[in-house]
C-alpha cells in the first residue's frame, strides 16, 4: 500500500516515498517549525491547548474523541511524572494508515508528541508501535535517534528548559493492545488486557501516573493545527469534523491504498480516486470504519459525505478510516464469517461475555456459512450479541457485535437464504470470479 | 456518600465500592472474581447492576459510589444482564456436577440455580483444556471447569507474594496454568482451593473422598504455630475428612497455611499408637491400659523411692494444650521434682527468673496492619510463620517498612526495606549495631558496651525506620529464641524498642509457646536442658521427639538411653525413641481432646474434642490426672477440661493476663564470637516442626519437605574442596551424617546450613553449636 491520491492534502503533503523520510527532508516541508515556535515564543500551556480544541481535531484512532477535551483532562498541577503515549498499535482490519504515516513522516508524529508533551507537562514519551510491522518500528527509532542528535529530544530542548524523552515500543501483534489500557499494560510488561475505567488513564495510566494517549495520525496532526492556526485546520474540513483525513480504501476497487481528502468529502469522490469499482461491478456495502464499524448498504453510503457525523447518520462509525469496499459478487455471510473469527481470536479472554461470547458468535456463523445453520440462529445471534454489548471491560466486545448485528440488519435475507437453502445467494463462480483470485469457473 | 440500593440507604465512606455498600446492607450480589481480600478485576461480569442515569448496567464490585446513586440489583435490566453472563459461563463449563469435587459448595453451582437457564442454547461440544500436575495438594485435573475469574492468579501476586500461578493465551483458550510445568509450591497454597468458585482447583488430599454435605462442620484450632489459626474442620463418620479455615479477622483472617489445612491427614496415620505399650523382657509390648498406667506409677515410686523426686525430669512440646502442660508441671511438682519445661528446642535459659511477665508478642496480631516500621530478629519468616509473614507482607504493600535481620537471607517474598544475614553467633552484634544507630540518630546516650560498635549501613536504615516511624514494632523469631545468646538479644531488643518507642515482643514457636507459661511448664530446678546434661533416672516426655524436637538430639538420647525409666506419651507408634522408652502411653491429638491453645498474642482460644479418640488412645490430660490419683496426689480431681483451664485462666476470658517481656538485671556481654570452625545455622523445615506435620503424606512430597543439605557458601565449598550437590560428611561432636552439599551465597561466612528436625540430621548435635564438614 502507499499513499495513492490526496484532495487539500496536509499529512502527505510533499512526501516522497522512501526518499523523503529524513529529518532534513522532513524541515525543508516545514517541519518542527511549530515546535520552535512554541519554544521560542514561549506559547503558554493552555493556548497550545485551545488552540488544539479550536481546530475540533477529532481522535483518529476510531473513537473520535475530541484530542484538545482530552489533553484538557491532564491534571495540570500533578507533581510527579506525567506521560504522552502514541498509539500506533494499528490492527483493525482494514486500516493501514498509521504505518504509512511512520514510514513516510515519522518526524510529524515526533514532533506531534513533543508539541503534546509540551502542552501538558509530560516528560516522558512512548510510541507503541505494532508488532507485525517490523520495518516501520527500525524506521521509528532511526527517527529518533535524528531527533535525538538534533537536540529535539532529551533535555533543554532547543535550549528552552524544556525536557522530554520519547522512546519507541513494539507489541507483538495483539489486537486488544490497541486498546488504550491494555497498551499501558503491555508497555509496562504486563499481558495485555484492558483495565476497569474508571480510573481512566489521565488520573491513572502508565506505571499509574497521569497519561494522554493519542492515535499517530493524531499526533501528526498537530503540527498543522499549530502552523495553520486551529480555525483554518477546521475550515479544512467541515464543522465538528475539522481538517483532513487518510482513509485506507480496500477491497473491491481498482487502486486500493491510502487517500487523504478533507472530512466532509463525498463517499463518490472517495470511490473514483480510489479507481472505481473492480472490473465496473456494483457496490454492494461498505464498512466506513474499520471492521468494528456497522455494514452500510450501498445505496446509503453513496449518500454519505466522509466525515464523522454523515457517517454516523447512516448508522455507522468514521472509526479510523478503514473503507472496505464490497462488490456483489461478496457473500455476506462468509465476510462476517472471517470477522467473527478475526474477534473471536483476538478477545483477551478476560471479561467472560466477550471470551466466551464471540467464540459462540463465530461458531454459530460459522456453521450457517457451512450449510448447517438452524432457523433460529439469527435469533441467537440477535440475542448473544445484546448479551455481550456494554457487558465488558473494553470495547472489544461491542466491536465483535456490531458487525454481527449490521450484517444481519442490512442482508437478512442472505442469511436466511443461507440458512434454508444450506447454500449462498451469491452463486460460488460468481463469488469467484469476483475475488479475482480463482481463474477457473466452477 | 449516601447510596440507594433497591431503596435502602447506606452512608459509606468515600471510594466504597457498590458492592460494599450493598454487604453493609446485606444485599447479596451475586459474583464470581470479587473477593474482600483481593485487588478487584471485574472481569466475571456476574455482579452487574443497573445504575440509575447509567446507560449500561455497571459491575458492582468496581464501580465507585457517587453520592446520591440509586443501584438496582434487581431490575430487569440487572438481572437480564446477570442471566446473560450465566449462561456465557455455562456454555463451556462441563455440567459434570454429580462427579464434580465441588459439587454442594460451588459458587457456579448455586448461582446457575438462580440466574441459569433449563437448557442450553449452546450446541457445538464444549471446550477442552488440558490437565496441569502442580504439586501434591492441589489437583488441577479438571481446568474445563476454570471460569477464568483469576482469583488464584491474584492471591499469588498479592497474598502469597508470589505469582505461581498466571492466565495464558487469549480468548477462549485462556487457561490457568503455571510457569512451564513448575510447581506451586507456596506455603500459602492451600488457600486457592478455597478461593477458586468452581472445581478447577481442589485438594488432592481431599478430592473424591466424601461429598459437602456429608460433612459435619466442627470449630477447631491449629495446633502448629503460634499464630492459633481458626479451623473447621470436617468430619464424616468420626473421622476428619477435611480443614478448612475459620475466618476471623484479628487472627487468621481468612487464611490458613498449608501445614494447618493438611496436617490432618496424620490424625488418621497408620502410625499412630492404638495401645499402650511397655518393655517386657527387652522389647515394646501392647498391653491394657491399667497394666500400663501400674508399670509407670511403679517404675516412678521405685526411682522416687532409690533416687528422690529430683531425678525425675518431664518435658512436653509446646504444642501440647494449657491443660496437658499445666497437669504436667503439677504432677511432676507434687513428685517432689522441680525440673519440668516445654521449650526442647532452647539453648540460652538465663532469662528465666529474671522476666517480668509472660513473654509475648508485644502487640495485637491485628494491630500488625497499621504498623509504620517492623524488625524481624532471628527468624526464617515465611517458613516458620506463614501467616504472621502474610501480615507483614501485606504491610510492606502498604506503607509499612519491614526489616530483616537474620541468619539467612531467603527470599521472604515481600519488599523488605532492609535485610542481613549473619553468622547466629553475630546476631547480637548485628541487633546491637542497629541499636547504635538507633541511639546516634536519636542523639541519645549510647547504651554501655556499645561504644566501638560501627553501625553498617544496613543498621542505620533499619535504625532509620524505626526512629522515623510512629508506630514501631520488633520481633524476635525463633532463631532469636533458639539462640545461644537468647538473653542477650531479647535485652538488646528491648533496649532498641524503649529507644526508640517500638514495642518488642516475641513470635513465639509454637501454638502454646505463650500457653506454657500460662502453665507454669517452667523448671524451678533443671530445665530443657539441664535435665539432659545432667542425666536423670526417670523421663517423662509429653509429644516430645527428642530425635527431632531438642536443641541437642545427641545430648538428649544419650541421656534418655541411660535413664531407668522413659515414658512417653505420643500419639505415633513410629518413633526413633522406641529404641529406648519404657511405656508408650497413646494420647490423642487436637482433634480428639478437649484443650486451650493461648497463642502469640495472649488470646484464649479453646477447642473441644471433635472425634473420638482413635484405638486406645485418651486425652493426655485425663492420662495425667489418672496417674495424679494413682500415684496419691491431691489435686487431682478435675472432671473436665474446663476445671483444669479455670485453674490458670478465668472464664470467657479472651487475653491471658499478665503479659510483658520485660528483663531484670539482664544486660549484654558483647563478647566477641569465637573465631575458628563452621558454625551450624538449622532452620526447622515448615512441615517437619511437628509430629503432626511430619506425618502428612501430601506435605511430606512437597518441595519444602526435601531432604535436608548441606548449605554453604562457594568459599566455604572451596575450602572444603567439593563441588555443588557433591555428597559431603557433617559431623557434630560423635554424631555423624552424610549429606548433598548445596551452594548458597546467602549463607553466612564460616556457617554451615543444615536444618534440624528431620530424621537425616537427627544425628547430629546442637542447632547452632560447632560443625565440622568434609567430603565424603
Amino acid at each position: 500500500m502507499a499513499i495513492l491520491g490526496a484532495i487539500n492534502p496536509m499529512l502527505t503533503a510533499g512526501l516522497d516515498g522512501d526518499k523523503a523520510w529524513h529529518l532534513a527532508d522532513y524541515v525543508k516541508r516545514g517541519g518542527y517549525a511549530a515546535l520552535r515556535r512554541i519554544l521560542e515564543q514561549k506559547i503558554a500551556q493552555g493556548d497550545v491547548i485551545n488552540e488544539v480544541k479550536k481546530s475540533v481535531l477529532r481522535g483518529r484512532g476510531g473513537a473520535g474523541f475530541p484530542t484538545g477535551l482530552k489533553w484538557s483532562f491532564m491534571p495540570r498541577s500533578f507533581p510527579g511524572d506525567k506521560y504522552v503515549v502514541c498509539n500506533s498499535d494499528e490492527g483493525e482490519p482494514g486500516t493501514f494508515k498509521d504505518r504509512d504515516i511512520l514510514r513516510y513522516d515519522p518526524h510529524s508524529v515526533i514532533e506531534g508528541m513533543i508539541i503534546a508533551a509540551y502542552a501538558m507537562g509530560a516528560g516522558r514519551g512512548y510510541n507503541y508501535i505494532h508488532g507485525e510491522v517490523w520495518d516501520i518500528y527500525q524506521r521509528f527509532e532511526e527517527a529518533l535517534a535524528e531527533a535525538r542528535a538534533a537536540g529535539l529530544i532529551g533535555k533543554d530542548i532547543l535550549g528552552s528548559g524544556f525536557d522530554f524523552e520519547l522512546f519507541a515500543h513494539h507489541g507483538y501483534g495483539a489486537y486488544i493492545c490497541g486498546e488504550e489500557t491494555a497498551l499501558l499494560e503491555s508497555i509496562e510488561g504486563k499481558k495485555g488486557q484492558p483495565r476497569f475505567k474508571p480510573p481512566f488513564p489521565a488520573s491513572f495510566g502508565l506505571y499509574g501516573k497521569p497519561t494522554t494517549i493519542n492515535n499517530t495520525e493524531t499526533f501528526a496532526s498537530i503540527p498543522y493545527i499549530i502552523n495553520l492556526g486551529g480555525e483554518s485546520y477546521l475550515n479544512a474540513g467541515k464543522p465538528n469534523n475539522g481538517g483532513t483525513k487518510l482513509f485506507s480504501v480496500s477491497g473491491h476497487v481498482n487502486r486500493p491504498g491510502n487517500y487523504e481528502i478533507p472530512l466532509g468529502t463525498p463517499f463518490a469522490s472517495l470511490l473514483e480516486m480510489a479507481g472505481g469499482m473492480r472490473g465496473g461491478r456494483k457496490l454492494k456495502a461498505c464498512i466506513p470504519g474499520g471492521s468494528s464499524a456497522p455494514v452500510v448498504p450501498a445505496a446509503q453510503m453513496m449518500d454519505c459525505t466522509m466525515d464523522y457525523d454523515s457517517i454516523s447518520k447512516a448508522g455507522s462509525m468514521l472509526g479510523s478510516g478503514a473503507v472496505i469496499v464490497m462488490d456483489e459478487t461478496t457473500c455476506m455471510v462468509r465476510a462476517l464469517e472471517r470477522l467473527s473469527f478475526f474477534y473471536y481470536e483476538e478477545s483477551c479472554g478476560q471479561c467472560t461475555p466477550c471470551r466466551e461470547g464471540t467464540n459462540w458468535l463465530y461458531k454459530i456463523v460459522h456453521r450457517i456459512e457451512h450449510g448447517q445453520g438452524r432457523p433460529d440462529d439469527l435469533d441467537l445471534l440477535g440475542s448473544v450479541t445484546t448479551n455481550i454489548m456494554g457487558r465488558t471491560i473494553c470495547a472489544l466486545g461491542d466491536a465483535a457485535s456490531m458487525p454481527v448485528q449490521s450484517f444481519i440488519k442490512h442482508f437478512r435475507d442472505e442469511f436466511a437464504y443461507h440458512i434454508d437453502n444450506k447454500k449462498c445467494l451469491v452463486p460460488v463462480d460468481v463469488q469467484r470470479a469476483g475475488s479475482g483470485f480463482f481463474t477457473a469457473t466452477v | 456518600m449516601e447510596i440507594e440500593i433497591d431503596g435502602k440507604i447506606a452512608d459509606v465512606p468515600d471510594g466504597s465500592t457498590i458492592m460494599d455498600a450493598a454487604q453493609q446492607l446485606g444485599t447479596y450480589i451475586p459474583h464470581f472474581c470479587y473477593h474482600k481480600k483481593l485487588s478487584i478485576a471485574a472481569n466475571c461480569r456476574m455482579c452487574l447492576v443497573q445504575v440509575e442515569k447509567a446507560p449500561k448496567p455497571m459491575p458492582a464490585c468496581a464501580t465507585p459510589v457517587t453520592n446520591g446513586m440509586k443501584v438496582f440489583t434487581h431490575s430487569d435490566l440487572a438481572i437480564k444482564a446477570q442471566k446473560g453472563v450465566m449462561e456465557f459461563l455455562l456454555i463451556n463449563h462441563p455440567l459434570d456436577c454429580p462427579i464434580c469435587d465441588q459439587g454442594g459448595e460451588c459458587q457456579l453451582q448455586d448461582l446457575a440455580v438462580g440466574y441459569g437457564g433449563a437448557r442450553s442454547r449452546f450446541q457445538e461440544d464444549k471446550r477442552i483444556v488440558f490437565y496441569k500436575e502442580v504439586g501434591p495438594l492441589i489437583s488441577m485435573k479438571e481446568m474445563a471447569r476454570c471460569i477464568h475469574c483469576t482469583r488464584c492468579v491474584r492471591f499469588g501476586q498479592e497474598i502469597a507474594g508470589l505469582m505461581e500461578l498466571g492466565m495464558a493465551n487469549r480468548n477462549m483458550h485462556s487457561e490457568i496454568t503455571t510457569f512451564l510445568g513448575r510447581s506451586i509450591d507456596s506455603e500459602l497454597s492451600g488457600n486457592m482451593i478455597d478461593l477458586c468458585p468452581v472445581g478447577a482447583l481442589t485438594s488432592k488430599p481431599f478430592r473424591y473422598s466424601a461429598r459437602s454435605w456429608e460433612l459435619a462442620r466442627r470449630k477447631s484450632v491449629s495446633p502448629h504455630d503460634s499464630l492459633g489459626a481458626n479451623l473447621t474442620v470436617q468430619i464424616k463418620n468420626n473421622v476428619v475428612m477435611r480443614v478448612l479455615p475459620r475466618e476471623n479477622e484479628d487472627v487468621n483472617e481468612c487464611w490458613i497455611s498449608d501445614k494447618d489445612r493438611f496436617s490432618y491427614e496424620s490424625l488418621n496415620s497408620p502410625a499412630r499408637l492404638t495401645k499402650p505399650m511397655i518393655r517386657i523382657d527387652g522389647a515394646l509390648r501392647e498391653v491394657e491400659w491399667n497394666v500400663a498406667l501400674d508399670y509407670v506409677t511403679h517404675g516412678l515410686k521405685d526411682v522416687i523411692a532409690t533416687h528422690g523426686g529430683e531425678s525425675i525430669a518431664a518435658l512436653a512440646s509446646p504444642h501440647s494444650t494449657l491443660e496437658e502442660l499445666y497437669l504436667l508441671q503439677k504432677l511432676t511438682r507434687g513428685l517432689g521434682s522441680g525440673n519440668v519445661d516445654f521449650r526442647p528446642r532452647r539453648r540460652d535459659f538465663s532469662s528465666d527468673g529474671h522476666l517480668a511477665g509472660i513473654p509475648w508478642l508485644g502487640r495485637k496480631l491485628s494491630e500488625i496492619n497499621d504498623l509504620d516500621a517492623a524488625l524481624v530478629v532471628g527468624s526464617f519468616l515465611r517458613k516458620d510463620h506463614p501467616l504472621f509473614a502474610q501480615r507483614l507482607r501485606q504491610l510492606t504493600r502498604k506503607w509499612g517498612k519491614v526489616s530483616l535481620l537474620s541468619v539467612a537471607a531467603d527470599d521472604q517474598l515481600m519488599n523488605l526495606h532492609a535485610s542481613r544475614a549473619v553468622s547466629p553467633a553475630e546476631l547480637p552484634m548485628a541487633l546491637a549495631s542497629v541499636l547504635k544507630a538507633a541511639a546516634q540518630l536519636k542523639q541519645a546516650v549510647i547504651p554501655a558496651g556499645l561504644e566501638t560498635v560501627e553501625p553498617c549501613e544496613i543498621s542505620q536504615a533499619i535504625a532509620r525506620t524505626l526512629v522515623e516511624g510512629e508506630k514501631g514494632a520488633i520481633f524476635l523469631g525463633n532463631v532469636a529464641e533458639q539462640n545461644p545468646q537468647a538473653a542477650e538479644l531479647h535485652a538488646l531488643a528491648l533496649e532498641l524498642a524503649k529507644l526508640t518507642g517500638a514495642t518488642c515482643g516475641f513470635i513465639g514457636e509454637a501454638a502454646n509457646s505463650v500457653g506454657g507459661y500460662v502453665a507454669k511448664a517452667l523448671p524451678t530446678k533443671l530445665n530443657a536442658r539441664e535435665m539432659f546434661d545432667q542425666p536423670r533416672k526417670a523421663y517423662f516426655l509429653l509429644g516430645v521427639e527428642p530425635e527431632l524436637d531438642c536443641h541437642d538430639p545427641q545430648g538428649a538420647v544419650s541421656a534418655l538411653k541411660a535413664a531407668s525409666l522413659v515414658v512417653l506419651m505420643t500419639p505415633f507408634s513410629d518413633l526413633a525413641a522406641c529404641e529406648y522408652a519404657d511405656a508408650l502411653l497413646p494420647i490423642t491429638p487436637f482433634t480428639e481432646t478437649a484443650g486451650t491453645f493461648v497463642n502469640c498474642e495472649g488470646r484464649v482460644q479453646s477447642f473441644r474434642g471433635l472425634v473420638r479418640p482413635f484405638g486406645e488412645a485418651r486425652p493426655a490430660w485425663k492420662i495425667i490426672r489418672v496417674l495424679g490419683n494413682l500415684l496419691d496426689l491431691s489435686g487431682f480431681d478435675y472432671e473436665s477440661s474446663e476445671q483444669v483451664r479455670g485453674e490458670m485462666v478465668p472464664e470467657a476470658e479472651e487475653f491471658v493476663g499478665g503479659l510483658s517481656n520485660s528483663l531484670r538485671d539482664i544486660s549484654w556481654s558483647m563478647a566477641a564470637p569465637k573465631n575458628g570452625g563452621l558454625q551450624r545455622i538449622a532452620d526447622v523445615p515448615i512441615h517437619f516442626a511437628d509430629p503432626l506435620a511430619r506425618r502428612s503424606p501430601s506435605l511430606q512430597k512437597t518441595r519444602d519437605s526435601a531432604v535436608p543439605t548441606a548449605r554453604m557458601n562457594s568459599h566455604t565449598m572451596a575450602t572444603i574442596g567439593v563441588v555443588d550437590g557433591a555428597k559431603v560428611r557433617v559431623r557434630q561432636a560423635q554424631g555423624v551424617v552424610e549429606l548433598s552439599s548445596q551452594v548458597d551465597e546467602s549463607v553466612p561466612a564460616n556457617c554451615l546450613r543444615v536444618a534440624a528436625a528431620h530424621p537425616a540430621t537427627a544425628a547430629l548435635g546442637e542447632m547452632f553449636g560447632a560443625i565440622n564438614v568434609e567430603r565424603a
